[in-house]
């Protein structure tokens, strides 16, 4: 479940999602997504290219648009943001291809609606850069060489960083686990689970 | 049955100039060799790197495809008029329509195109409908608005019912594919008869799927007649000139690009019919489409490496001889090839020494995805019997497994008419290995904890290519400032291409090669290379990089020996300065070198010379692995494997050793998880399309207990930089390797691959029965 939004934390809302809900009435909003129950009016149907505005918190950014209810946001993110770091693998929650950071855990973009993830605070694999520098997770990525073709390293590094958000210092065990719902074909694992250790003791400023 | 060549250029190739000079080999170096991390690393790691499917271009439209619901239907009727009324679509292509009709698709070798759309659906998945829609989620409400009304017809799902009587016939004329591809020499009967052991038995192995993560597809854009490509393959030059036939257009007016790429294992060697369609509904739009297949499609549609069911007799002498081996493999394309099918007896003929071989392959079609190349053609299969056998033949005479492999190492190429070998590290791979393993040991543990039983197992191969060859043109820049960039048309599939060769250009021209610039796979501004398969890249461009960088240096050095009246004998080329050999306080920066201030540039070209004449240019390898099963659930827990290779010269150990570790995890799944299910016998469809019931490795399914051992026999035969290729062996002997630790460990065989929880309950049922 979204957060609620609390406008007075956002001032620079324009419109909230309660406002516009109310504004637009009947026929405006996806019963199944579960922002539903927070609308005045519940409609049965939404038209499939009938948009809803949302605000998403994306890698410290506000960005303002309209999406259809149905969007997920993996697709928002690559297809009408081109934040394209955050890949397509599946797009139904087996491959870890998509993962980001929301409010700080790892979750698959393609299992989450645009609209699920407002008022959430969205990290993708482009905001652990420091500017053009690179985060302690893809640093150790880089020296260990955890990765063959680089395409679900996005993913990879993402649930790196939220498990040693979560636990600091993992164990091989806590490693194998945290990273097992990010498949990579190259199957670049063995470097993946150093890499995650040598990521653990950067993030102490240990080991370079 | 002829080797696969999609990753060659089919005829012998004289076009490409010889190359000038061959620089010797080198003796020792500085990067090349080294433990260096990827060049492109930032790129692949910060989310920067732009991928095929990341391409969004202005005003872009999203394609999709409707497919055949049924492995085997003729349509009846299509209605689109519903679809093309909805809102968002902009075009939609049916089997008729003016601008598909007289497209076709061209089939492997020998077969006739068919149509990019068919009224016939022979697969599951076979195209059917296009559309280009403004959002993906469009396009697809469109797919389902297509009315269509199928004749069901019954499938073939399986490659032991094809021929049976009354089996439905996937094509007109039954469903034999061709004739039985056969091999003989000696003869068997007499090998047999010398024997003192022979031993005969079943195997099967199912279809893998490629599934590399980046999906298949494309963005296309038309300017007027110009076409440009964005695809996830393994090489710009061969699906340009794929689109120009299929597409009837000028290889100038076709460019693709393929800069980064994530992952193909064969699957992408080639376009498919959905980026055609994606093209078709560009130009009929006026716009851009980007159209990439979902898993289910990928799954479906994009390859697999074929099953097979192989009959394996062997006879050996009680010192370990072995007098003969005949072998008989039947094995399905599916409805069509698309290259890959074969060579699932090439290990049988040529791995060991053997007099009297005689091997049968059979072809047949089935209603099911077309195969394609995948990691090593018909080696896994093969070596699972293979492997297996030699184990069993061991077993038989009293003999260790690697004593009987090692009585039986050739020196030569037996099916290439007894060819030396430029080098082979067989013999070094399993002694070295095994020394390193700690096979004696790890061999006589005791096997049994409780109902957790242990077991180690082995496994040895060859691959069939790996040496590469032309043609390959480079071109290396040194700019004015003494910075330097490369230019090459081959793709990198996330094995370090990139890097490799960035480190064979800094190792010739003493320079850092993190600072160098590559530019790579891109029709419109590389020059023309072989796709990345086969094992083969390394060892085609790393010559041709070499010989670039040479040239860029020996100019250096003749303006240097010009300019300041020195002997070039005496110049060598270190960190941005010519250098005397017998004065060194007589050193020139290049940056002020004349002929470089002037000319701004300094261009190099290489080209790749060909092999050695006469003999063979072949990777080896032997993988040992330690396992455990727990005999109550029938789990089986890798707990270390070792890979030892002969891929000549390693140029880059940490992407090597990735390499092999991910080869190695990719067997993992070969042998325990692995395997298209096909609903046989009912509807024909796949049952396990997607990565929840399709099984490839995760972080737990591979153990962390991983090492790589390097047999460098310095091959200086091969090629000037010595490296012979690696990709494929690296999976070629794991699954054997695992199903003889296996048996090592329950003493029981399960010769039908994937070697599942349940399989093994029921050899260990079917054991305690006859105990």
């Amino acid at each position: 479940m979204p957060r609620k939004i609390d406008p007075k934390k956002e001032p620079d809302k324009g419109v909230t999602r309660r406002g516009f809900l109310g504004s637009v009435g009947a026929g405006a909003v996806a019963a199944a997504t579960g922002v539903a129950h927070r609308a005045e009016a519940v409609p049965e149907i939404t038209e499939p290219d009938e948009m809803v505005q949302v605000a998403l918190r994306i890698n410290g950014r506000t960005h303002r648009l309209l999406v259809e209810p149905r969007w997920t946001l993996l697709f928002v993110l690559r297809e009408r943001l081109a934040l394209t770091g955050t890949k397509v693998g599946c797009e139904r929650g087996e491959c870890g291809s998509c993962t980001v950071l929301i409010d700080g855990r790892t979750r698959y973009a393609c299992m989450t609606l645009a609209v699920e993830a407002e008022g959430t605070e969205i990290t993708t694999v482009e905001g652990l850069l420091d500017g053009e520098e690179l985060g302690e997770v893809q640093q150790a990525f880089v020296m260990e060489d955890a990765f063959q073709c680089g395409y679900c390293t996005s993913g990879q590094v993402v649930a790196a960083e939220g498990l040693l958000r979560a636990n600091p210092s993992p164990t091989l065990n806590d490693i194998r686990h945290g990273m097992s719902g990010n498949l990579c074909r190259c199957a670049a694992y063995v470097h993946i689970f150093k890499a995650v250790d040598h990521a653990a003791e950067l993030k102490k400023g240990g080991r370079q | 049955m002829t080797p696969d060549k999609k990753y060659w250029v089919e005829e012998p190739v004289p076009e490409t100039p010889a190359p000038s000079e061959y620089p010797a080999p080198w003796k020792n170096t500085e990067v090349v060799g080294t433990r260096l991390p990827r060049i492109d690393a930032y790129e692949r790691v910060s989310g920067t790197a732009v991928f095929p499917s990341d391409i969004v271009l202005p005003n872009m439209l999203y394609g999709a495809v409707l497919r055949s619901p049924h492995a085997h239907a003729q349509i009846k009727k299509i209605d689109a008029a519903a679809a093309e009324a909805m809102s968002g679509v902009q075009a939609i292509l049916v089997p008729t329509s003016p601008e598909v009709r007289d497209v076709r698709w061209p089939l492997y070798r020998g077969a006739d195109p068919v149509p990019l759309l068919s009224e016939t659906c022979r697969f599951e998945g076979e195209p059917i409908a296009a559309v280009a829609a403004e959002t993906p989620q469009q396009a697809a409400d469109a797919l389902r608005a297509i009315e269509i009304e199928y004749y069901v017809l019954p499938p073939v799902a399986d490659e032991r019912d094809a021929l049976a009587d009354g089996a439905p016939a996937v094509h007109d004329g039954g469903n034999r594919a061709g004739d039985p591809d056969r091999y003989q020499r000696g003869d068997v009967e007499a090998g047999f008869a010398a024997a003192e052991v022979v031993l005969e038995r079943s195997y099967h192995m199912e279809y893998q799927i490629h599934a590399p993560m980046e999906l298949h597809g494309c963005v296309a854009q038309w300017d007027g007649n110009r076409l440009t490509v964005w695809e996830s393959l393994q090489g710009a030059f061969s699906i340009q000139e794929q689109y120009a036939r299929i597409l009837g257009l000028p290889l100038a007016n076709v460019r693709v690009v393929n800069t980064y790429m994530g992952g193909g294992f064969g699957s992408k060697l080639q376009t498919s019919r959905a980026s055609i369609l994606a093209c078709l509904l560009a130009k009929m739009t006026a716009r851009p489409v980007k159209l990439f297949a979902t898993r289910e499609e990928a799954m479906l549609v994009t390859g697999n490496r074929p099953g097979v069911d192989i009959r394996l007799k062997a006879g050996v002498t009680k010192e370990g001889a072995l007098t003969a081996l005949e072998f008989s493999g039947l094995s399905s394309a599916g409805a069509f090839s698309e290259g890959g099918a074969g060579l699932n007896d090439w290990l049988v003929k040529d791995l060991y020494t053997c007099a009297n071989v005689k091997c049968e392959n059979l072809l047949v079609h089935i209603n099911a995805g077309p195969c394609r190349p995948f990691r090593a053609p018909g080696h896994p299969q093969g070596a699972w019997a293979l492997e297996q056998m030699m184990d069993d033949l061991a077993v038989a005479i009293g003999m260790d497994p690697i004593e009987l492999r090692l009585k039986n190492v050739p020196a030569v190429s037996q099916v290439r008419g007894g060819q030396p070998y430029t080098t082979t590290g067989l013999k070094q791979c399993m002694v070295e290995g095994a020394e390193k393993f700690g096979w004696k040991i790890a061999r006589k543990a005791p096997k049994a904890d409780g109902h957790i039983r242990r077991g180690v197992g082995m496994g040895a191969c060859l691959w069939i290519a790996g040496g590469g060859g032309p043609p390959s043109t480079i071109i290396v820049k040194m700019y004015s400032d003494g910075s330097v960039n490369l230019n090459m048309g081959a793709s990198d599939l996330g094995t370090g291409t990139r890097t490799v060769m960035a480190m064979v250009v800094a190792e010739e021209l003493g320079i850092d090669p993190a600072g160098i610039q590559v530019e790579n796979a891109d029709t419109g501004t590389t020059q023309f290379a072989t796709s990345s398969g086969g094992s083969k890249t390394v060892p085609t461009e790393s010559p041709a990089v070499r010989e670039a960088a040479y040239n860029v240096k020996k100019q250096l050095l003749e303006m240097a020996a010009d300019e300041h009246d020195l002997d070039i004998d005496d110049l060598m080329l270190t960190g941005g300065a010519v250098v005397s050999r017998s004065d060194p306080n007589a050193k020139f920066p290049v940056t002020e070198l004349q002929g470089l201030r002037r000319r701004r540039v300094v261009v190099g070209i290489g080209y790749r010379g060909p092999n050695p004449e006469g003999k063979v240019v072949n990777p080896f390898a032997a993988q040992f692995c330690e396992v455990e099963v727990n005999t109550r659930t029938g789990e089986v827990r890798v707990l270390r494997f070792l890979g030892a290779h002969d891929s000549g010269r390693v140029l880059n150990r940490l992407t090597f050793d990735n390499q092999v570790f991910g080869g190695i995890s990719m067997g993992i799944g070969y042998a325990l998880t692995e395997g298209r299910v096909l609903d046989r016998g009912q509807t024909g469809k796949m049952v396990n399309a997607n990565f929840h019931d399709y099984k490839i490795p995760t972080a737990m399914d591979v153990p962390a207990d991983m090492s790589s051992v390097v047999v460098d026999l310095q091959d200086t035969e091969c090629n000037t930089t010595g490296a012979k290729g690696v990709g494929e062996p690296v999976t070629i002997p794991t699954a054997a390797a695992v199903a003889n630790a296996i048996y090592d460990a329950i003493g029981v065989r399960v010769p039908d691959g994937p070697i599942t929880p349940g399989k093994i309950l029921e050899v260990l049922a079917g054991q305690e029965k006859e105990a």
